[in-house]
């Protein structure tokens, strides 16, 4: 895009070729747009899949093309493990940090580029790798792994024996898996180390957006999550293929025609302590941006500071670390000591505490505001109450006593898709109908972003909402035949309105494919400005030229100065120099 | 080694053998990745952003070997198939020689500060060579247990024998390739300077250098 906008005066700085400038670019707005381009691959794998399984779920005898007769439960389990994988990992981590983070951090912050080019292209084309090998699962014998998305052992660990898609199928998500913590901790280091030796003169550390303190306190996540799940998929990977016992019990037997396994002594308990240790900060990895986003667009579009925008940055902070030390409440039902789960459990429970000061920062934000409900914004307000909705059923969750009988229920999967899932979506898409005039220079139909809006918004309450009832009614999760159990054939009404609704909601997502790629040459062209926003990104070109600024920015400000008392415009940006703020009546 | 100066401005004529030629604004070839062309405006990567960069790195792979070790305290104590093994002895020669390279890459280091480039390149080479032998010294280890019949999936103990040697080697390697880069590069090209390069060499370096004692004492007494 920026080629075709910006044929002359940035012609000489940008590199030559079709390859090197939009294939292997170093350049970190390219890269940006790839990773993003990535995750909407991504997501529309995903979301096909979930379809598939949804319809198995509300019409089990229904033969869907390509499945050879009515799902089969190994089939139903591959879907579920794809749809769960490349969701968390390929889109809920790709987009909102590696995509918008490599387009705007260094922009934000006033860099020309992020501190290591050539290892940020390099991370992307190993996530990019990482997701054709997952997806090469479906094509190998025995087909994709069937183990869900956590790949607990024993069925993980002991290979075909265990299911048609343990074989191959399951080496190849081992390998993908392992590929994607190798990226995205360079991606990670990449990012601390722009963030802190890369900004620009007056850019102090509580001048930064919100969106940079998110995607900053992320990437620390992330490099110390990501090695441990490295660690845990090299110990899963010599078990199945070496022989060795890391995760393997002595004595394991899967069918009376078949020999015990010859493995002794290991603990699949072990892997569980690696995969959640990694886990649970890995959720805040996919939340933590979107927050950030949040934060800035609800700022935006109610021309108001963000309220407590410190309370904002250690929260982020306090958030992120103590989601190091949770990890043990997605494992209340494996038999831990009930000490440990009431720490655990606590520990938990804390987390409210910053997660309610976000909360209440939001609405102090949305307070007395005058708020222009755009696209972006109605996305944010629907994060805020989706991060409610969902926050709130993780008060029940967090305690032992409530989460044992729920835990393998479709309560979580209601808990879980809410908060973490829909709710960093709709940061994906604030930030998506916020910044689409900055990457492409025109904005996107406001029309047709409100229909995606409440579309997908009264959509995902639909679908979510009856889970929990479900859950509590006691339709256990993973299951294929939900019709084979009495007490679950009730609920078959419920199912088939679920799967209505993501149908619906699915299709409705087309409003939004169509307006991002219609809008690319027929949207209105965008300007500099169109928000009247403050951070650094609306003070360049849209889309901006390869090297950003074209003079070196100055910061003289914090990132949200929106309705100042005493001057003309109602907003004043970061790098604009005191004496060229038009006071007032002047 | 004290630091140098910013690159962004212009070294004393004595210190300019030992700047990058390519890293200053409007320099030949620009200062990142070839992109921008000469007389570009494009601001250089401060230099301390690669040591901050490879700090980053060294605490990823620090969790990676954390994760790795608290495997092995959680495998060996939830287990009764636990088997001890006598390590091989030339363990110890390779320590040595590991230890004796973090004082080699120390002297070179100085050597360079001393704009002494003939030493540096003897005690860099020394360093690389040290490196190597320690590689080679991990392998005769291992030939040695596979003599003695003690393979990978022997045992769990033998598992995180060889993961943790392989692990720390593989590392190692990465090491030896950078040393090898910073002793034969002609710097004519390159983004950092020649004292933050080996500044970051020898921080990795004296990082593995004590990772390995770590995990030597943790196979030694741990298992």
């Amino acid at each position: 895009m920026s080629a075709h906008a910006h044929p002359v005066s940035h012609h000489g700085a940008a590199p030559q070729g079709f390859i090197r400038r939009y294939i292997f670019s170093t350049n970190h707005k390219v890269i940006g747009i790839q990773y993003w381009l990535l995750a909407l691959t991504a997501v529309s794998v995903g979301m096909l899949l979930s379809w598939l399984f949804r319809t198995h779920l509300a019409w089990p005898h229904f033969a869907i093309p390509g499945f050879g007769g009515a799902m089969r439960p190994e089939q139903y389990l591959a879907l579920v493990t794809m749809h769960g994988t490349i969701m968390v990992f390929f889109v809920l981590t790709v987009a909102p940090q590696s995509g918008f983070g490599n387009y705007f951090l260094p922009i934000q912050i006033g860099a020309d580029d992020m501190a290591f080019p050539t290892l940020n292209m390099l991370s992307f084309w190993v996530t990019a790798v990482a997701f054709f090998v997952l997806i090469s699962a479906f094509f190998v014998p025995g087909g994709a792994p069937i183990n869900g998305w956590t790949s607990y052992p024993t069925l993980s660990a002991v290979g075909p024996i265990a299911g048609p898609g343990q074989g191959t199928g399951e080496t190849l998500w081992v390998i993908s898996i392992g590929l994607f913590c190798l990226a995205s901790l360079l991606t990670a280091l990449n990012f601390i180390a722009t963030t802190i030796e890369m900004r620009a003169e007056g850019m102090a550390l509580m001048r930064m957006p919100l969106t940079v303190w998110a995607w900053f306190v992320t990437a620390i996540v992330a490099l110390l999550a990501f090695g441990v799940l490295l660690a845990g998929c090299i110990l899963l990977l010599l078990d199945r293929t070496a022989g060795t016992s890391f995760f393997i019990p002595a004595g394991l037997v899967f069918s009376d025609t078949q020999p015990p396994l010859n493995h002794a002594g290991g603990s699949p308990l072990l892997w569980e302590h690696l995969f959640w240790f990694f886990g649970h900060p890995e959720v805040y990895i996919a939340i933590l941006p979107s927050m950030g986003v949040v934060s800035t667009v609800l700022s935006t579009f109610s021309r108001k500071p963000v309220f407590g925008y410190k309370a904002m940055a250690y929260a982020l902070c306090a958030i992120a670390f103590m989601g190091f030390t949770v990890w043990g409440h997605h494992m209340f039902v494996s038999g831990m000591s009930p000490y440990s789960a009431l720490a655990f459990s606590f520990l938990t429970l804390a987390i409210g505490v910053p997660s309610a000061i976000k909360t209440f920062n939001w609405l102090g934000t949305l307070w007395g505001g005058k708020i222009q409900f755009t696209s972006a914004m109605l996305f944010a307000i629907g994060f805020v109450s989706m991060f409610v909705t969902g926050g709130l059923s993780g008060l029940f969750l967090a305690q032992p006593a409530v989460d044992l009988p729920l835990h393998d229920t479709y309560f979580v999967i209601a808990h879980f898709h809410i908060v973490m899932g829909v709710a960093a979506i709709f940061g994906i898409f604030a930030g998506t109908y916020y910044w689409y005039p900055k990457m492409f220079g025109r904005c996107m139909n406001e029309k047709l972003g409100k229909l995606h809006f409440w579309f997908t918004f009264i959509g995902a309450y639909l679908i979510f909402m009856p889970m929990h009832w479900m859950g509590i009614m006691g339709a256990l999760r993973r299951y294929a035949q939900p019709g084979g159990l009495a007490f679950l054939q009730r609920m078959a009404p419920i199912e088939h309105f679920i799967t209505i609704a993501a149908l619906i909601t699915g299709a409705a997502q087309l409003f939004f494919y169509w307006n991002f790629f219609w809008s690319l040459r027929h949207g209105e062209k965008a300007g500099e400005n169109p928000w009247h926003a403050t951070t650094l990104e609306w003070s360049i070109p849209s889309p901006p030229p390869p090297e950003n600024f074209l003079e070196v920015p100055r910061v003289y400000r914090g990132p949200y100065e929106y309705s100042v008392p005493g001057y003309q415009e109602d907003y004043i940006p970061q790098h604009l120099a005191p004496e060229q703020v038009a006071k007032a009546g002047s | 080694m004290a630091q140098m100066p910013p690159v962004a401005e212009a070294p004393p004529a004595s210190q300019l053998d030992l700047e990058d030629i390519g890293i200053g604004p409007g320099g030949p070839g620009g200062g990142r990745d070839g992109e921008r062309g000469p007389g570009d405006r494009g601001r250089p990567v401060p230099q301390r952003s690669y040591v901050t960069g490879l700090t980053m790195g060294l605490a990823a792979i620090l969790m990676f070997f954390m994760a790795l070790v608290s495997a092995f305290i959680v495998r060996k104590g939830l287990s009764d198939d636990w088997r001890a093994f006598p390590l091989p002895p030339i363990l110890w020669v390779n320590t040595a020689i590991l230890l004796a390279s973090s004082v080699t890459i120390e002297v070179a280091r100085r050597r360079l500060a001393r704009l002494d480039i003939s030493g540096f390149r003897h005690w860099w080479g020394m360093t690389t060579a040290l490196g190597l032998l320690f590689v080679a010294g991990q392998l005769v280890a291992w030939r040695q247990l596979v003599h003695e019949g003690i393979y990978l999936a022997t045992n769990p103990s033998s598992s995180f024998f060889y993961l943790l040697t392989a692990a720390h080697g593989v590392h190692l390697l990465g090491g030896i390739i950078a040393l090898f880069v910073i002793g034969l590069r002609s710097w004519q090209n390159a983004r950092v300077t020649r004292s933050t390069a080996t500044e970051m060499a020898a921080i990795y370096w004296h990082f593995m250098d004590g990772l390995w004692i770590f995990l030597f004492l943790l196979l030694m007494m741990g298992q």
